[in-house]
């Protein structure tokens, strides 16, 4: 070690220096990206934390960060139906619970025989019929509530949950479609030649080879109408108007906060159980929907 | 004409010949129909159409009708004729200053809140690029969380965070030094009912909130294409990281950002679940946007749906002129193939 030439006894320096910098930034980056974490989380953190404290402490002069006396009240009183005076919240649960989840069986039937037309077959209007959904996907819901109130009036469809899903299956239908496209498009037609020389017939061939692979994508559509439907607002809120029993989750967590004398403890606790079924759904999928959500998004 | 008619005679022959057996399956002239005139796309699509144009494209004639008429309650009812008024609706509503003050608070919230939201999604997708696994999993964890809340809950919630009796954040500014918030009394501060200013304030806090992760994993996606030897080639010619980035990565992530840019104007023109709940349901008349103006117009009572009609139309027509700038982009980045 002695023997080295100072040329040499430097680089190592330079070397530790380099190391010392590198290091400094990662903790730089780390500490930005709790930072970012931390800002993100902290509304959803208050939400939680203030459905879980008695209402002198909402109240109180100084804000608690954590429930000094964590208290299940406001959740009893949510699903007693007592707080909001139009029922218990589990009744919301399976109003919106029916509407998501027949919106996403009819959206994802209808998205994914229209994907294979757009897919598999070239015929006239293909390009118009795409360019539509395009177009169609980009009006406004505020634009069309005025005539799909009066139309669904006269067909007695207004306050009820069969009106809601229609609406909204139709709403998912676009960007549905224009992203299962590109999932049928990459299951190879070979596969389905071969079927077909083997003397399966379509039907045959769709069950066996083409659904089986065009499932990761449904899962990606029915992620999209999933969210439509459970996030709804401007249909629900002028379809439902006084039908109580009718109202979605979001309707009833608004009809709470809109009756004035607002208690913030079961509020919070309503919006707490709203949220936490998609919070949940999306840390499952999370992969799934980033993947899928940015090849319909900005692919197209 | 000739091909088709052809066969038709032979099938109803041997039908007849054979009555008591159930002669072609009942689905076998269908077929030979769908094979013939290649009907098998349009029948698949016949579902979808069917729904979009009863849900989506006839409702956007209807209110282009209304928009021209004195369609109101009597109306409905049949008390009264449907007249047409030409475009007295558009007049009228060109002539009230709510509209226009409406139409402003939309457009300065559209331009605000899409600059904050693609800025803060460029940044935390920059982020999530550099940063190791585990950091970027817990980064992008929680921004997912921030975009999955349902906007009634996150608008329920942000009214609560900023409420003048016993929110957080007035009670914060009030422990603020002057020097940084301000001399205003914060204390008791009500964000929501002091006019526009301080009630999309909040809007746009809330949305960039709710929005940016999505820009944020959108351009890490497009982050991920961009070959590591051309940034590392900058950065040994010693080019700045912020070099590399205007001079590389945003080229080539444009059309990304072009579809993003007009997704977000799209959405945040639109927003109406926010300012609905923000503004406490309608009840400041200085705080709608045009969505809240329209929905005043046509569902407060008398309604009106002549001038909700003109208000949709107007909407929708500025959204359009939007849109196709969004499909251009898209079929330029070859969207159609």
């Amino acid at each position: 070690m002695a023997l080295t030439t100072p040329g040499r006894i430097s680089f190592p320096n330079a070397r530790s220096r380099a190391r010392t910098a590198r290091k400094t930034r990662r903790f730089g980056l780390n500490a930005l990206g709790v930072l970012v974490a931390l800002v993100t989380l902290f509304p959803i953190f208050w939400m939680v934390s203030t459905a879980f404290k008695p209402s002198q402490e909402i109240y109180s002069l100084t804000p608690h960060l954590l429930p000094s006396h964590p208290t299940l009240g406001n959740f009893s009183a949510v699903m007693s139906g007592q707080a909001s005076g139009i029922g218990s919240v589990w009744l919301f649960f399976r109003n919106s619970l029916l509407v998501t989840l027949s919106t996403v069986v009819l959206a994802s039937g209808i998205s994914l025989l229209a994907s294979i037309a757009v897919a598999r077959f070239r015929f006239r209007f293909r390009a118009s019929y795409l360019i539509m959904l395009l177009i169609v996907q980009m009006i406004p819901g505020q634009a069309l509530i005025i005539a799909l109130f009066l139309d669904f009036d006269h067909l007695n469809l207004l306050q009820s949950l069969p009106g809601l899903i229609l609406v909204y299956a139709a709403q998912a239908l676009p960007v549905s479609i224009w992203m299962l496209r590109n999932f049928v498009a990459t299951v190879p037609r070979e596969l389905e030649e071969a079927a077909a020389v083997d003397g399966a017939g379509s039907l045959r061939i769709f069950w066996r080879i083409l659904f089986p692979l065009v499932a990761p994508g449904l899962i990606a559509t029915s992620i999209f109408s999933f969210i439509t439907a459970y996030n709804e607002f401007i249909v629900a809120l002028t379809f439902l108007g006084q039908a109580h029993s009718d109202y979605t989750l979001p309707i009833y967590v608004t009809y709470f906060f809109t009756r004035g004398g607002a208690e913030w403890g079961p509020i919070m606790a309503a919006s707490t159980l709203y949220t936490i079924p998609v919070v949940v759904f999306f840390l499952i999928v999370q992969r799934r929907m980033t993947s899928g959500l940015v090849a319909g998004a900005v692919k197209g | 004409m000739v091909d088709t008619v052809t066969p038709q005679p032979a099938a109803r022959d041997r039908a007849a010949a054979r009555p008591a057996r159930s002669g072609p399956p009942p689905g076998a002239r269908f077929r030979s129909l769908v094979r013939r005139y290649r009907l098998a796309p349009y029948l698949l699509l016949l579902p979808s159409i069917v729904a979009i144009a009863l849900v989506l494209l006839w409702p956007v004639v209807q209110v282009t009708l209304y928009s021209f008429q004195n369609y109101g309650l009597p109306q409905t009812d049949g008390a009264a004729p449907v007249q047409w008024i030409g475009l007295a609706n558009f007049t009228a509503t060109f002539a009230d200053p709510e509209f226009w003050l409406a139409l402003r608070i939309t457009v300065l919230f559209a331009v605000v809140a899409v600059s904050l939201t693609l800025l803060a999604g460029t940044l935390v997708g920059l982020l999530l690029h550099q940063l190791g696994r585990i950091m970027s999993v817990v980064v992008g964890t929680a921004a997912l969380l921030a975009w999955a809340t349902p906007p009634v809950s996150a608008s329920v919630l942000f009214y609560w965070l900023f409420n003048p009796d016993g929110g957080l954040v007035d009670w914060s500014l009030a422990r603020l030094p002057h020097w940084l918030v301000g001399s205003t009394d914060w204390s008791g501060f009500n964000w929501t009912t002091s006019g526009a200013l301080p009630a999309y304030t909040v809007a746009v806090i809330l949305v960039v909130w709710q929005s940016f992760p999505f820009i944020a994993v959108a351009v890490l996606a497009g982050l991920k294409t961009v070959p590591a030897e051309l940034l590392e080639a900058a950065r040994v010619d010693g080019a700045t990281a912020w070099r590399g980035f205007w001079r590389i990565t945003f080229p080539l992530l444009k059309p990304i950002f072009l579809v993003l840019l007009l997704l977000s104007v799209i959405w945040d023109f639109n927003v109406f679940t926010q300012t609905y709940l923000l503004t406490g349901g309608l009840g400041n008349r200085d705080e709608y946007n045009l969505s809240l103006y329209l929905y005043d117009k046509a569902f407060t009572f008398p309604p009106s749906y002549g001038l909700g009609g003109a208000l949709a139309l107007i909407l929708t027509v500025i959204l359009l002129i939007i849109t196709v700038g969004y499909v251009r982009a898209s079929v330029r980045q070859g969207a159609l193939t």
